[in-house]
């Protein structure tokens, strides 16, 4: 490498543009700073810190929101800014932020370290800014990795639990499995579009950009070597949403790890790998006639294995686990109508909005309803939840409805967009498992609703003996104003979607 | 912000919901819930009173608002023309009504029944007064979700397995009638969820011989199961069964409506060849509705079963007079689903007063509460002679225009459809005996000597009087409601001639 080319890469870091990301990351140095600095009673108020630094860049990443819209490469074609990109960065601060919240809820019932948690939550949200922003392969497999190894560790965060343990193992090795067939996937593309015979004129950059994987595929469109490449490389990101046949880690993973990482995986690594796949969708379009029955044909199993499979489940972190596979399904058909007509992502991004809304409000209450087990989360321990904590009922219920995409929430109107979409794809047989999926899903989340505002029947206790006390955590005043403002989104935005959807279509 | 009737008629209600919902004081929360529940019921008569009666199709009242899905072609745009005045008038009174008899009833946990009630009376205020396809869909599932919530929480015998089963049913019609209207949306290529643009579209331009067939079979379907089409009934009289008696009311009274309503206002004019297409089956499907469900109301041991399959019954009437494909069948229909709605809710609302005095729903356990309760008594006779359909009542203007409509349409339905009066006769007529008169049975003399039943007390009887005088002011003057409706079916008429044309059967 000559110095010229060192100095102009130089002069291409730019390091504003990264405006969210460095501060965080910085953020959660300081955490560790914190810790060490401070002398141990004063260790209370490092979450606090988290949080309230994690409100700051959030406000101000809303004010200086259209600043980093502009399209541009930075970093040498590393990273390629643009309005979803932006979409995205709100999207994973808002997550990262209500993780730390639901964190500290779940680790004031554990004797464990703490700081590290809330530092280790914000590097990964860093990531996967830097994820769905990536332009260049090994930007996007550095990022994608730095979220996996954080998982690693968040996954088994509570090392005495022996499920938080085992989860971790088997994220550990489905997650390795999974990056050896990305990595696998990358290697084959890069193969075929270095390769000097096949180059198309005027390749713009390296053959780990994305432009010239594009440009080559659009030359190469049956190239046999590149179309294996990108199925393994979907085959990677399928592993991160969760989607048929890479699905099988979901339900031990999600029900080990402690609840608000399992809420981390479930909304921040499933939005991360659909960010990823939409790029990834748009570089991959040239071989559209191989991308898209992959996809349809996951999108479809997808949703009824994640339906089928809820039905049965009486553990809610399951449960939720395999609806949330569905949800994956469901948000797949919006990629895949996106071929047809670019509008429709504009409904992926609602669902994802949705999505995290209703999602967080659910993992919640589930965060209250929980002892120090937190793998131990059965239907039954909602019972009377309604006569108990009406309020956590109420979230629950508004959560679970939006989830079911039921009017007037927002899961709905997610849900309507992305069938529309998908109605004007001619995705018909697509549209029917949904629809069908739809159906399945109103069982097993009514069931729930059932189980907690619904009194049932119980043995009655004999004499002399308590009733066998359900694990419950009293609701402290800065939960409660976050559930709140989720339950109250999730109704707002199913009635007034506002300038939002206008704001997405146009993009 | 100009003064807009249709919009504060949801609004309020839904407001008072919130407002008890964000935790209001129970005492302030019942005061409220009059504003609630009077609002759109005085909102509904006030515009009942100033709707000229030659208003043609044109829609009243109108008002266009922008919620931020104006680019998917969705407003929120209410109005009422003269199919939907009726029904709208409907839901205001029947709303009121079982708002009134709940804040009586004492519920358990009242406040949230009532903010359920609120929210479902706002929903379906909001049903009839829509314009826009989408938000018509809308208003009905926010006004369907409060009720499984109150059947699980409040209901009776069975709830759970009601609650379940009404939820799975109902979603199942509203997810095929939601794909009916994306395929109707779709089809149609005005990429607009306005009806008005809608209608003038399908009149230009009428879509395609295939998609109507799609569009109103999924249609179809999709409704049916709202109203309980045979053989797609069984949830309602378990349901009906097991929900608490405002919730029932306002679902078989009102809520149910929307099914038919939706055939009428949306699938009729959009897709006359579909309905064409679906006539015979839909003949077939509501023939089992007014015989097959009316034998099994006869064998029926329980009060609120007969009332239940009674309903189901009478709801083949009115798909009769949708499959006749005519002016007068589908004016009979309204008429009907408006007089029906007013006269379920009115047994139900007695049924439960019944049952606060004897105990029990079931009729071999009863026998002579008329002397213990003369006025309960003649309550109930009169709303059991205005559901048979005797002159006097809404409903035998409604079954006439429909007998007349079916008889053009094919005299062998008609016979079915007249042996069905006779069924209803029988169930209603031994119900009334059974409850009221005769000597009284060993269980009811024993829960006499426990308790002694008394007669209906003014709280009950305010809202049953206020159905029971709707009912008879339709019935005595039936140009109130018959004259802006027959204007407005003018509009229908070139889609209902589609019929002629595309279908020669007899």
């Amino acid at each position: 490498m000559n110095l010229s080319l060192l100095q102009s890469a130089a002069a291409d870091n730019r390091w504003a543009a990264l405006f969210p990301e460095l501060p965080l990351a910085l953020l959660a140095l300081l955490l560790l700073v914190l810790e060490i600095v401070l002398p141990k009673r004063q260790h209370r108020s490092i979450p606090v810190v988290a949080i309230l630094g994690q409100l700051a860049l959030l406000v101000a990443l809303l004010v200086n929101l259209r600043g980093g819209m502009t399209e541009q490469l930075t970093f040498n074609g590393l990273i390629r800014h643009s309005p979803m990109g932006q979409f995205f960065r709100v999207l994973f601060l808002v997550t990262s932020l209500l993780v730390s919240v639901l964190g500290v809820v779940s680790l004031a019932r554990q004797r464990m370290p703490r700081v590290e948690f809330f530092h280790i939550v914000m590097i990964v949200a860093a990531a996967m800014m830097l994820l769905v922003q990536s332009h260049h392969f090994v930007m996007f497999f550095v990022a994608l990795e730095t979220v996996t190894v954080g998982f690693y560790i968040l996954v088994s965060y509570f090392r005495t639990n022996p499920l938080s343990l085992e989860a971790g193992l088997k994220y550990l090795v489905m997650g390795a499995l999974s990056s050896a067939m990305l990595l696998f996937g990358i290697v084959l593309l890069y193969g075929a579009v270095g390769n000097p015979a096949l180059a198309p004129s005027g390749l713009a950059a390296g053959a780990m950009d994305f432009a010239s994987v594009r440009q080559f595929l659009v030359a190469h469109p049956d190239n046999f070597l590149a179309q294996v490449g990108i199925v393994l490389v979907l085959s990677g990101v399928a592993f991160k949403i969760g989607a048929v046949p890479f699905q099988i880690w979901v339900p031990d993973v999600y029900q080990g790890a402690p609840t608000p990482v399992t809420a981390f995986l479930a909304v921040g690594s499933k939005a991360a790998g659909f960010g990823a796949l939409v790029v990834l969708a748009g570089v991959f379009a040239p071989c559209k006639t191989l991308v898209i029955p992959v996809l349809s044909v996951m999108a479809g199993a997808t949703i009824l294995f994640g339906n089928l499979a809820a039905l049965t489940q009486y553990n809610v972190k399951r449960l939720i686990a395999l609806s949330g596979v569905s949800h994956a399904g469901y948000l797949l058909i919006g990629v895949i109508a996106a071929y047809y007509d670019p509008a429709a992502l504009s409904g992926v991004y609602f669902y994802l909005i949705a999505y995290l809304v209703a999602s967080f409000a659910v993992f919640g209450v589930m965060t209250h309803v929980s002892g120090e087990n937190e793998a131990d989360q059965e239907l039954e321990h909602y019972a009377d939840l309604a006569r108990t904590h009406p309020f956590l009922a109420l979230v629950l219920v508004i959560g679970l409805g939006s989830l079911a995409g039921i009017p007037p929430l927002a899961g709905f109107i997610g849900k309507l967009m992305i069938f529309l979409a998908a109605f004007s794809a001619g995705l018909y047989w697509l549209l029917g498992i949904a629809v069908l999926g739809v159906v399945i899903s109103i069982y097993y989340y009514f069931g729930w609703i059932k189980a907690a505002c619904f009194s049932a029947w119980r043995l009655p206790t004999p004499a002399g003996e308590a009733t066998p006390g359900l694990p419950r955590t009293p609701v402290a005043w800065p939960a409660r104003i976050t559930l709140g403002t989720l339950a109250v989104a999730s109704v707002l935005l199913g009635f007034w979607q506002g300038p939002l959807i206008g704001w997405l279509l146009a993009r | 912000m100009q003064f807009d009737p249709l919009l504060l008629a949801i609004a309020v209600p839904l407001a008072v919901a919130a407002a008890i919902f964000a935790g209001l004081p129970k005492r302030y929360s019942v005061r409220l819930a009059y504003v609630g529940f009077v609002a759109p019921a005085a909102i509904a008569l006030w515009l009942w009173s100033r709707f000229p009666a030659n208003a043609g199709e044109a829609y009243q009242f109108m008002s266009s608002r922008d919620l931020g899905l104006s680019l998917l072609g969705i407003k929120l745009t209410l109005g009422l023309n003269g199919i939907s005045l009726p029904l709208f008038v409907l839901a205001g009174v029947v709303g009121l009504a079982a708002g009134l008899y709940a804040i009586q009833s004492g519920a358990e946990r009242l406040k949230i029944y009532l903010a359920l009630l609120l929210v479902m009376q706002g929903g379906l205020m909001g049903v009839f007064a829509s314009v826009d396809v989408f938000f018509f869909y809308f208003f009905h599932e926010l006004a369907l979700i409060p009720s499984f919530i109150m059947v699980g929480i409040w209901g009776g015998r069975d709830r759970g397995y009601a609650a379940m089963k009404l939820t799975i049913y109902l979603t199942v019609g509203a997810m095929l009638s939601l794909a009916g209207l994306i395929l109707i949306y779709h089809q149609s290529g005005a990429q607009t969820f306005d009806l008005i643009t809608l209608r003038a579209e399908a009149m230009a331009h009428p879509l395609s011989v295939t998609a109507q067939k799609y569009g109103f079979g999924l249609l179809l379907f999709g409704f049916g199961i709202l109203v309980s089409l045979w053989p797609f009934h069984t949830w309602a009289p378990l349901g009906y069964g097991a929900a608490p008696s405002s919730a029932a009311m306002l679902h078989a009274g009102v809520l149910k409506k929307f099914g038919l309503y939706g055939l009428l206002q949306v699938a009729l004019p959009l897709a006359p060849v579909g309905a064409a297409h679906w006539s015979g089956v839909l003949t077939v499907l509501a023939l089992g509705n007014i015989l097959i469900v009316g034998i099994i109301a006869l064998a029926q041991r329980d009060l609120k079963q007969v009332i239940g399959y009674g309903s189901v019954m009478h709801m083949g009437y009115a798909f009769l007079g949708i499959a006749a494909m005519s002016v007068v069948g589908v004016g009979g229909a309204v008429l009907m689903m408006v007089a029906h709605g007013l006269s379920v809710a009115l047994l139900f609302l007695l049924s439960t007063c019944i049952y606060h005095r004897t105990h029990t729903f079931d009729l071999t356990e009863m026998g002579g509460l008329a002397r213990h309760a003369p006025v309960l008594a003649a309550f109930f006779v009169a709303a059991t002679m205005a559901s048979i359909g005797l002159p006097g009542f809404a409903n035998f203007w409604g079954e006439l225009a429909l007998f007349v409509a079916i008889w053009k349409f094919s005299p062998w339905v008609a016979a079915g459809a007249v042996a069905g009066v006779v069924i209803t006769a029988i169930y209603a007529l031994r119900a009334v005996a059974k409850v009221f008169f005769g000597p009284p049975t060993d269980a009811f003399s024993r829960v006499v000597a426990h308790v002694t039943p008394v007669d209906l007390r003014w709280s009950e009887r305010v809202p049953a009087l206020l159905l029971l005088g709707l009912l008879l002011f339709i019935g005595f003057w039936p140009r109130s409601l018959s004259a802006p409706l027959n204007s407005a079916l003018g509009s229908l008429a070139p889609a209902l001639a589609v019929k002629a044309a595309a279908d020669p059967r007899p």
